[in-house]
């Protein structure tokens, strides 16, 4: 079902968490609202699901306006956190219990329990109790639980925070895989770039309250509408330097350092300040510009080093490259920038 | 061997401590089917009259099951109500944004706080105006008015660490307010529930001044007035008589700890870890 927040605001006593927010996701479409914390993006998901009430503004599922619906009336499947299993049930009563309260016919409940249980491979572990299962188990669990009664959107409050790095990967696909076979419209909410970018088909990243861009995960970190967004997305994180436009170019500050103009940005004039973003990967062995520094750490991934490079003004950029013998500590390097990826800022942040 | 050896001092030292309690009660108990000789301890004949209460009434008193089954109702009766209401007021304390609720709270601690016998005289008048006086629902419902704080500040406690996420899923899985509290947070604040029962039957079954003032006579009479009665009268004054109505008012609470006193133990560990 397609859902649509209209011109939403959010204020606790006289806090306003979030104004005047338009935001809409299309039917059977995984979308990530991605941001730091204390960024609204937990308000904006209990807006939907009806804890919150909105200040102002609207919400409507499909043609429907929820905004004044009470949660129970809105059919939103949540998947907290924490996971909120009932710890006193099994988890068959845990999957059964939204059916229960709508006093479906219990060989119905039985049915759609087994069925639900199959999608998310819980066959096995219908009898126990919560405390019983690992933490991949228990969200599928909680997983089950929300898709039971066929909710008209799934929400998902930062789902794999609480599972150890291997578990993550696995229910990382897991819920993409089950979301895409009920074809159910879906939110994330996450903290986590590769989360959002890995799962969604679109991303919402949001700031202070606001959506600050929305793009599929591709679209986004190609073409971030600002500083914060392309610092936001990858990792190891993109790399800013301060620098001024001279002469069509760009001259890094107290620095001997030129860069061109990519081609995706309009040249600024004569002496404007600039932001200079370098992603990891576009700093290395191949390009049309020049950047001199000092090795000051390398990091090894394994497949590919990481290695910092402190500019003579102090700025610290980073490479990612195949593991080289030939580079040590202190070493002064001249590596290749191709210009066509870094990024242009102005100085409060917005895409040149 | 050497763990038994090494324990020996720590043995004795406990034997010793506990030696008058322990003396106190076996003689608590033979006392009361036996009988001694003027000036001594040692008993020389056993007997069954001091537990005669049992089955001869004694002119001017109740009977004593009519006396025991008040006290049972009064236990029963008191806990109930402190139960039902402290259960849902605590509720409401803890997760309901009622207007006033801090000033609630610290008002319901300061009624804690008022030891009850400063009300006596008037709660005696209240009671005598609404004809409660002498009857055991009056003194029923001064008695689970008084405990109610303690009651209600213990499941406010049970229920903060309820995770609020638990009653978020049940309002999101279609259930009202009222159905998430029974039966979805209700079972997490089970050992509370227990804890409190028994503790509010046990201070129940264990009252005394408050049935003395308000239901002194007659058919409202309860144990611990009973028992009361049998030392202050000094015509038949019967010391083994009064240590047998002693145990036999001690029994059921003797026999409730062991029933329960795994769950006792046990009150603090259901916490409630999704």
């Amino acid at each position: 079902m397609r859902i649509l927040l209209e011109h939403f605001s959010k204020s606790f006593g006289a806090v306003k968490v979030i104004e005047d927010m338009t935001l809409e996701i299309k039917d059977g479409e995984m979308l990530a609202l991605l941001g730091p914390s204390g960024c609204g993006k937990s308000t904006t998901l209990f807006a939907i699901c009806g804890i919150h009430r909105v200040t102002s503004g609207r919400i409507l599922f499909g043609d429907r306006d929820v905004t004044n619906v009470p949660s129970q009336e809105r059919n939103v499947g949540v998947v907290f956190q924490s996971y909120a299993l009932y710890p006193h049930m099994t988890v068959a009563d845990n999957i059964a219990f939204p059916l229960r309260i709508r006093k479906m016919p219990e060989a119905e409940v039985k049915r759609q329990v087994e069925e639900i249980a199959g999608l998310v491979h819980i066959e096995g572990l219908l009898g126990r109790r919560p405390a019983e299962l690992s933490g991949g188990q228990q969200q599928r669990v909680a997983l089950a639980r929300a898709l039971v009664r066929r909710p008209n959107v799934l929400l998902l409050d930062e789902p794999l925070a609480n599972l150890d790095a291997k578990l993550r990967l696995e229910m990382r696909s897991e819920i993409r895989r089950i979301q895409l076979e009920t074809g159910i419209t879906a939110i994330l909410v996450t903290h986590d770039q590769v989360e959002a970018m890995s799962m969604c088909d679109r991303i919402a990243i949001m700031n202070a309250g606001e959506i600050i861009q929305i793009a599929t995960p591709q679209e986004m970190y190609r073409n971030p509408r600002t500083a914060f967004v392309a610092g936001f997305l990858g990792n190891p994180p993109i790399a800013f330097i301060e620098a001024e436009a001279r002469d069509g170019s760009l001259a890094v500050k107290n620095a001997d350092i030129r860069l061109p103009v990519p081609k995706n940005a309009t040249v600024p004039p004569d002496g404007t300040p600039v932001i200079v973003g370098i992603r990891p990967e576009s700093l290395g062995t191949e390009g049309d510009a020049t950047i001199r520094g000092r090795v000051s750490f390398i990091e090894t991934q394994g497949r590919e080093n990481l290695y910092d490079i402190t500019l003579e003004n102090g700025s610290v950029l980073r490479s990612i490259q195949r593991v080289r013998d030939d580079i040590a500590l202190d070493d002064v390097v001249e590596w290749k920038v191709r210009s066509d990826d870094i990024f242009l800022f102005a100085e409060n942040g917005e895409r040149l | 061997m050497i763990g038994h050896l090494r324990t020996w001092p720590i043995v004795l030292a406990l034997t010793i401590v506990s030696a008058p309690l322990v003396l106190m009660y076996v003689f608590l108990f033979v006392d009361t089917i036996s009988n001694a000789p003027a000036g001594s301890f040692i008993p020389n004949e056993f007997t069954l009259e001091h537990w005669s209460f049992l089955w001869e009434t004694r002119p001017g008193r109740p009977s004593i099951w009519r006396v025991t089954l008040n006290s049972f109702l009064f236990a029963t009766s008191t806990a109930a109500l402190v139960l039902v209401i402290s259960s849902m007021a605590g509720y409401v304390l803890s997760r309901l944004n009622v207007p006033g609720r801090t000033y609630f709270l610290a008002g319901v601690m300061v009624l804690h706080a008022f030891p009850a016998i400063t009300l006596i005289v008037a709660i005696f008048l209240v009671l005598q105006v609404v004809g409660l006086y002498n009857t055991l629902i009056g003194v029923i419902l001064v008695k689970a008015a008084i405990d109610m704080p303690l009651g209600i500040w213990l499941m406010k406690g049970f229920y903060d660490t309820v995770p609020w996420e638990i009653e978020m899923a049940g309002i999101q899985d279609g259930a009202s307010r009222f159905t998430v509290w029974r039966k979805l947070v209700l079972p997490q604040v089970k050992p509370g529930i227990f804890a409190l029962g028994l503790f509010a039957f046990l201070l129940g079954w264990g009252e005394f001044i408050l049935p003395q003032v308000l239901a002194p006579s007659g058919n409202a009479q309860v144990l611990s007035v009973y028992l009361a009665g049998l030392i202050a009268d000094d015509n038949n004054f019967d010391m083994n008589m009064f240590k047998s109505v002693g145990l036999f008012y001690m029994m059921p609470v003797l026999i409730l700890f062991f029933v329960f006193q795994n769950r006792l133990m046990n009150i603090y560990g259901g916490g409630s870890k999704g």
